[in-house]
């Protein structure tokens, strides 16, 4: 047989996916069978390799080349050039800031050389779906050492060493978590993954299913044992179908090599996992909504306590973790509690994976040590913001999370200082928003989603938010006045105060941290009638500057709605009262003679 | 579809989710999502009071669950099911074009279904695909790094694809 002389990893996580992943993928296999290389080069489709913005992308070793952006042609060349005759096609290259090119910037580049990964150690790096693969990066190590070397109750004292929190969102430390459900007497018992992840701008747990999952199966099993529960169920949203179908997959491989199943590892331990699939109901993420939805019934929120780790999954103790926080269970079983709080800082031990989305230019998936600043996160590892423009504020922790301003960035993120932010950490979603946002528009977008994620149960969510979204509205429209301003504060404040679950309580917290933050843009609003990031559609005008129009006709041509008139090599105008704000013309005129203007 | 027809689909899905279930109480979720495939994306009412006979349950109890997720559906869908992201992190990035291209080009709302029986238009909470957004998920394939015209290219490469396939 032929010794491999290449291996080619391609990024088949979600993003590079719909970036047009399989073509490139497709096509490097034809270009090899062709040149005859398919003996001697390897292709493997790994998980997520965490640069979104940069894919798809494929890394070439021994040497360890990096492209970039890649399409159809882009594969087929770097077959015919690196691989057969081993030249590097430097197009598709990495390119940084001055236009230099990188061959290696996973060695370079802060995005990837700032990171410490434990969580998603894998990802990236393995074929997802071989469990060889996986056992070869230490895969089932841990799951061997907690139930032929150490008790339960040792396992449970490792995770309180290493001082491990959730990581979903509550941040409550998983050791104490898991030593209540050891504890609470009841028969069965069960574990729970929650995989419902729906914050908007956090993926990490898709990128952890798809890329690892067999990590995830290992930790709920070590979980089963410390507990002393025989059944898991990992709850997916079904907007996920690819973490649904790689995740089916690690199970019955993992089954298949009696790693689930009765009598694992010839112990008298035996333990099982099985799937359940959401419908698109973002209460879902909520613990006693999720075990509701898992039984088969509406999604809906209990009144805690009870907690499900006393009487959870068919009134039975039941262990609920996130998947990001299973996902750190078998590196902390492996080296110790000790080894995992040497990251991270006080109260906030170890690594967290942020998401960076929005109007940031690397974006995509990064795990670093909690404690790191906003700062560091964004200008250094996310490349700040694009095109020049200035940041104004960073969202975290979603419907449930806050706007953080610019001047607060030098913050270190722990659970505590984001909280005395008026934000919290939350899944780990980070969306950048720049100077062209709307803070009024940013508060009123998470409302709007609150209204529609409502489950109805509990009547100050329920009819409370809606309430909410049509002032907010009025204030966007330009009919809004101060004293709406006072009416949503103290909405919100009956709102946190009376809702039953989590999502309730936090619902209006986009409104209180933008409020906080930035008064200003709501007075404007409300008194000037004036969007200063001329963002609402109702509180500005587009128009023409008749000194740099030269009458080129283009915005005419491109108006959907016929507002513009002139004629050709005549200065144009645009009807304000036609005109729908939709922005086609900004983008076509060459000559930077449209503008957006307040009244 | 005669209702000896959709007996006997109901029957293969409730006994499917039944055989891979550990637990008969908790299927009812599952079974859903089997017959809403079996039904081409919806699941009639017809079908739901068959269930309801065959767990033992009161129809109200499977309509409540049926009518809760928004992603099962008690109306004909189309054969594509194009379900486009409305969270903040696609919104910021132009993601509202492309939504208004949508809407154009197919000529319905959300919620709505195309003449043809074509494609249904449906917004999505975040689908976790924010590092390549706007993005949108057609049944169970996503497309990222949307504009107005890569849509058009999208829905034009589908619609071909009917054609011959009709033909």
């Amino acid at each position: 047989m032929p010794t491999v002389e290449n291996t080619i990893l391609i990024c088949a996580g979600g993003a590079c996916i719909s970036a047009g992943e399989k073509s490139v993928k497709n096509e490097i296999e034809d270009a090899l069978e062709k040149y005859a290389l398919n003996e001697v080069v390897q292709v493997v489709e790994t998980g997520c390799m965490g640069a979104c913005d940069l894919g798809p992308i494929a890394v070439i070793y021994p040497e360890g080349v990096f492209y970039q952006k890649l399409d159809a042609k882009a594969a087929r060349k770097i077959v015919e050039e690196h691989l057969l005759k081993g030249r590097i096609v430097k197009e598709y290259l990495f390119k940084g800031d001055t236009g230099e090119i990188k061959e290696k910037p996973q060695e370079e580049m802060p995005f990837f050389t700032e990171q410490v990964k434990i969580a998603t150690r894998n990802l990236g790096v393995v074929d997802p779906l071989s469990i060889e693969e996986f056992i070869a990066q230490d895969g089932f190590f841990s799951l061997h050492k907690a139930i032929k070397e150490m008790t339960p109750q040792d396992i449970i004292d490792e995770l309180k060493k290493s001082e491990i929190r959730g990581r979903g969102g509550a941040g409550f430390p998983t050791g104490l978590k898991w030593e209540l459900a050891r504890n609470n007497k009841g028969n069965p018992k069960y574990i729970i993954c929650n995989a419902d992840e729906g914050d908007p701008g956090a993926f990490m747990d898709r990128a952890i299913l798809e890329g690892d999952p067999f990590n995830i199966v290992e930790a709920m099993t070590i979980a089963g044992y410390a507990i002393g529960a025989t059944k898991g169920y990992i709850y997916i949203r079904a907007e996920y179908p690819l973490a649904i179908e790689r995740f089916s997959k690690a199970l019955e491989e993992s089954r298949k090599m009696g790693f689930l199943g009765d009598n694992i590892l010839d112990t008298n331990f035996s333990f099982d996992i099985e799937i359940r699939i959401g419908a698109g109901a973002f209460v879902c993420g909520e613990e006693t909504a999720l075990i509701n939805s898992v039984e088969g019934k509406r999604g809906i929120p209990e009144v805690k306590p009870p907690f499900p780790a006393e009487k959870g999954l068919w009134d039975k103790p039941t262990l609920n973790n996130n998947v990001e926080t299973y996902a750190n269970i078998p590196m902390i079983i492996r080296n110790g509690g000790e080894w995992f709080s040497q990251f991270g800082v006080e109260g906030s031990r170890g690594t967290k994976v942020f998401a960076l989305a929005g109007k940031v230019k690397n974006t995509g998936l990064v795990e670093v040590p909690m404690g790191i600043t906003l700062k560091k996160l964004i200008y250094e590892i996310g490349g700040g913001v694009p095109n020049g423009k200035k940041l104004k504020a960073v969202q975290t922790g979603g419907p449930s999370g806050g706007c953080i301003p610019e001047h607060l960035l030098d913050t270190p993120i722990t659970y505590d200082n984001m909280k005395e932010l008026g934000t919290i950490i939350g899944s780990g979603g980070i969306i950048v928003i720049d100077e062209d946002d709307c803070m009024v528009d940013v508060a009123k977008f998470f409302i709007d989603f609150t209204v529609e994620e409502s489950c109805g149960k509990c009547t100050p969510c329920r009819e409370g938010t809606p309430k909410m979204l049509e002032i907010l509205e009025q204030i966007t429209n330009g009919e809004g006045t101060e004293e709406d301003l006072e009416i949503l504060k103290v909405l919100g404040k009956h709102i946190m105060e009376n809702s039953l679950c989590g999502l309730g309580q936090t619902a209006p917290q986009p409104v209180v941290s933008t409020m906080r933050y930035f008064w200003d843009e709501y007075l404007a609003h409300v008194n000037e009638k004036r969007c200063p990031a001329k963002r609402c559609k109702s509180l500005y005008r587009v128009v023409i500057d008749e000194n740099k129009c030269v009458g080129c006709t283009a915005c005419a041509r491109v108006c959907p709605v016929d507002a513009i008139s002139g004629s050709p090599r005549e200065v144009h105008e645009i009807d304000p009262e036609i005109c729908t704000r939709c922005g086609s013309c900004l983008e076509v005129c060459r000559f930077d003679a449209i503008s957006k203007v307040s009244p | 579809m005669s209702t000896e027809k959709i007996k006997e689909k109901v029957l293969d899905s409730y006994n499917e989710c039944k055989k891979d279930s550990l637990n008969d109480d908790d299927i009812l979720l599952n079974t859903l999502h089997s017959l809403q495939k079996e039904f081409d994306g919806y699941i009639p009412l017809e079908a739901a009071e068959i269930l309801s006979e065959l767990m033992d349950k009161p129809t109200s109890r499977i309509n409540e669950v049926l009518t809760f997720y928004t992603m099962l559906s008690t109306k004909e869908r189309g054969k594509y099911i194009i379900r486009v992201c409305k969270s903040l992190p696609c919104h910021v990035a132009n993601g509202e074009k492309v939504i208004n291209q949508l809407k154009k080009r197919l000529k319905i709302d959300f919620g709505e279904t195309t003449e043809d029986g074509l494609f249904t238009l449906e917004q999505s909470s975040c689908l976790g695909l924010c590092g390549v957004s706007p993005v949108m998920l057609i049944n169970d394939e996503a497309y990222g790094n949307l504009t107005p015209e890569k849509v058009d290219k999208i829905i034009d490469k589908i619609t071909e694809e009917e054609r011959g396939a009709s033909k």
